[in-house]
């Protein structure tokens, strides 16, 4: 059914909290990418099986993640005046005890992370209840406690693939509200009084980019989600789409009214799946609640979003390119002027925006621009969702006000390093961004400060790294990925790039000279000046900051060829330490190449003219009796 | 691959915005690759130059133009996956199925099928599952937390057997 009234809304939203609220047990698996590789799929159909065995009334239904992917597969149980409880590291074999105790109205609460008794949608409030005393709160949980979530406020709590369930926590009222009672160029106000910033990582303005668009002249004008997310370590777009796709619709229809467009594409990178197949269904659902389309919500206001799939191309995250990529051309920016707000998508006006700069909208129409500036600081408001991977302890989405230090990032909801390790330094930014050093983790996170350590920040992916990671070697590989993902066009980029690897794969190869860092410097600061993209502007970032805060780890591979971290493969041997060695042979069964001899019970030793140094003996010793030199 | 196929592609894709990836997509979801007659073919429907889908199978790198094995394994090179060890896992997969990068095609377009047939490795950037850090993908299906000892029993899932 088409909803043009406020009355058709309002029994929408009371079938969608009939879902969330069953009046009797219900059941949701967090089914993300992460959530299904981790088995979450398996725990769905086990529970299913194990419902149907038992003729159990429990709504069972699927949700999306709720970041905290180190403790997945994630599965939330309700019942009537209860608590909401989430359940963590659920296996398959759990289905039936999970079953067996909801037989009896109860929880295995040993399975239980945390309850939550009310939550806040901002768009709407849920009330669950009281109960489970033994279980934390989810604000006992560090990994919780210290975040602020407006972005993914419904990640992991409504089923991404019904509609109802947003409309049922009070969503597309902010579209409602946008168009029966704002004019295109109060909605732009109160963006701008947000003081919103794009979250792809340039930080532009967002309602100052929106009023060029409008004010641009065209007989067309469109809107771009981009959603390539493309920096390696950075996922949490595809979380906001896989978790909520209607909140990043919702987002574009208000956009797209404000700005005057007719229509909408969103580019997704084709590695993302299962965001495309949520989103295809979203849309689709959108479009029979009369809220995409002809006529939207009854008024005049007409909309249409295609997807548009990436395919492998990094270089596509830059908006000219982007545009040449929906056109179906090879993804090669463009000079900018004109900017595509005055000459975009098939020469006509056009506005792109990062999957979670759409994400923000619906909720600043909803409470206002001013609400939304409160969180932040002075230049930096509202939250921004980070991706805290690599060698931290919990690792998952987190979203934290901007400004947030980046010690209470890795620390306190990260827990430090993996292991109990230490952590040398984190990465931020993708390609483009730096290397940040453990002693300057009091910056705060916002677009200036993180500039002004040599950053940037980029998407959102924070990357951890400790001792055991190699700074050249963490070079290398970003300056191989952004040499093989230029372009080609500006040649500063495409042989600059190329003679940076080749002169960084010579120094990890312990055939480093003096001057080599000096003809680094050189040739990146000639990238950045000649580069017409962001691309090659910021590719020598990488490099550039672990020069400036570890220039000694280069300085050991150049003039001692040794790599501190043990990491770099041509200055590395693996050997067996005797007196260790208690012949178990398991060793010499793992190695891939079989470069292991021995007899069993007497100690082994390694070829090094076979060894490939893929560490696996190391892996598998339980004596510690393998070691890197 | 038949023309009635890609016929049928075709007319599902009436939008112009993003047509021809979504077009190229669904014929190499269909044959695996893109083969040459259907991109002769395609050119001639749609009134596109086949030296544009020529430079789009080559400028995108999710695209084939050769045959691809019955399986395909992809590793993950994002950053995560590069410091907890993707590296090794790249290297251990060549070794368990005995083909090598050093022999990639001259477009460096990492992409290498076993002598059987069996088995495609590729690599991919990142696939934004970086919390189950180093990935690979199966025909569609994640693995996470790899290790080098892990990676045959994965592999015998999809009838691979020790040499």
């Amino acid at each position: 059914m088409k909803i043009s009234n406020l009355d058709a809304l309002d029994e929408i939203k009371q079938q969608g909290l009939k879902k969330i609220f069953p009046g009797k047990p219900r059941i949701a698996v967090g089914l993300a990418t992460c959530g299904i590789a981790t088995g979450g799929d398996l725990v769905f159909e086990a529970l299913k099986d194990s419902l149907e065995k038992r003729g159990l009334d429990v709504y069972l239904a699927k949700v999306g993640c709720i970041g905290y992917c180190k403790e997945e597969p994630l599965v939330n149980i309700s019942f009537p005046g209860k608590p909401l409880l989430i359940l963590h590291r659920v296996k398959e074999r759990d289905a039936n005890s999970i079953v067996e105790a909801l037989t009896k109205g109860d929880v295995p609460e040993e399975k239980a992370l945390c309850r939550i008794e009310e939550w806040d949608h901002l768009t709407s409030k849920l009330a669950y209840g009281s109960g489970f005393e033994n279980v934390p709160r989810y604000s006992d949980i560090p990994y919780f406690r210290y975040q602020k979530k407006l972005v993914l406020r419904n990640c992991g709590l409504i089923n991404p693939e019904d509609i109802e369930e947003y409309i049922g926590i009070g969503g597309y009222y902010p579209l409602f509200k946008a168009l029966k009672s704002m004019s295109p160029e109060e909605i732009i106000e109160e963006v701008k009084a947000s003081e919103l910033r794009g979250r792809g990582g340039a930080g532009f303005p967002t309602g100052l980019k929106w009023s060029i668009t409008r004010a641009a002249n065209g007989s067309r004008k469109y809107v771009i989600c981009n959603a390539d997310e493309g920096d390696p370590g950075a996922y949490m777009n595809r979380n906001e789409m896989e978790s909520d796709p209607h909140m990043l619709i919702e987002g574009m229809l208000i956009g797209a009214y404000a700005i005057g467009a007719q229509e909408g594409v969103i580019y997704v990178r084709a590695e993302y799946p299962k965001a495309i197949e949520r989103l295809e269904l979203a849309l689709q659902q959108a479009e029979e609640y009369g809220l995409l389309g002809d006529g939207i919500l009854g008024t005049n206001f007409s909309f249409h979003i295609t997807l548009a799939k990436g395919a492998g191309a990094f270089v596509c995250g830059e908006e000219t390119a982007l545009i040449s990529s929906v056109e179906g051309k090879p993804g090669r920016p463009r000079p900018r002027p004109p900017f595509p707000a005055e000459k975009g998508l098939w020469g006509m006006p056009t506005n792109i925006n990062n999957v979670e700069t759409w994400c923000n909208i619906p909720i600043i129409i909803a409470k206002g621009g001013n609400w939304f500036a409160q969180t932040g600081t002075d230049k930096n408001k509202g939250t921004k969702v980070f991706s805290l991977v690599g060698k931290v302890d919990n690792v998952g989405l987190v979203e934290v006000p901007l400004g947030t230090p980046l010690s209470q990032i890795v620390y306190e909801i990260g827990n430090g390093g993996t292991g109990g390790k230490k952590i040398k330094a984190l990465q931020t930014g993708g390609p483009s961004g730096g290397c940040i050093p453990a002693s300057l983790f009091d910056t705060p996170v916002d677009y200036e400060k993180l500039k002004e350590a040599g950053s940037i920040m980029g998407s959102g992916g924070i990357v951890v790294m400790d001792a055991d990671t190699c700074m050249v070697d963490t070079a290398k590989f970003f300056i191989e990925f952004t040499s093989d993902e230029s372009c080609g066009k500006c040649i500063p980029c495409k042989e600059g790039l190329q003679m940076v690897h080749e002169t960084l794969e010579k120094i990890t190869r312990g055939e480093g000279t003096q001057g080599d860092l000096e003809v680094i410097e050189d040739l990146c600061d000639t990238i950045q000046k000649t580069s017409l993209c962001a691309l090659g502007q910021t590719a020598p970032n990488p490099v550039l900051t672990t020069i400036r805060y570890f220039r000694s780890e280069y300085e050991a591979h150049i003039r001692d060829h040794k790599c501190p971290a043990k990491q770099c493969r041509a200055l590395i041997t693996y050997r067996i330490l005797e007196d260790k060695c208690t012949g178990c042979t398991l060793c010499a069964r793992v190695c891939p190449v079989a470069a292991i001899t021995g007899e069993l019970r007497k100690p082994h030793s390694i070829n090094p003219d076979l060894c490939t140094k893929c560490g696996s003996c190391k892996d598998v010793c339980k004596f510690d009796a393998v070691i890197v030199e | 691959m038949e023309q009635e196929k890609i016929d049928e592609i075709i007319s599902r894709h009436r939008t112009a915005s993003g047509r021809l990836l979504s077009i190229l997509e669904e014929i190499q979801k269909a044959a695996g690759y893109l083969p040459k007659q259907s991109l002769v073919y395609l050119s001639k429907q749609i009134g596109v130059p086949l030296s544009q889908l020529y430079s789009l199978a080559t400028f995108y790198s999710f695209f084939e133009l050769q045959p691809v094995g019955r399986h395909i394994i992809t590793v993950c090179q994002g950053t995560a996956c590069h410091v907890k060890g993707a590296p090794r896992i790249l290297s251990a997969l060549e070794d368990l199925l005995g083909i090598k990068r050093e022999e990639t095609t001259p477009d460096r377009k990492f992409s290498l099928t076993t002598n059987d047939l069996e088995f495609t490795l590729n690599t991919a950037r990142c696939f934004g599952a970086c919390s189950m850090a180093p990935v690979i993908r199966v025909d569609g299906k994640v693995y996470g937390y790899n290790t080098p000892e892990k990676l045959p029993q994965i592999l015998k899932r999809y009838g691979w057997r020790e040499k």
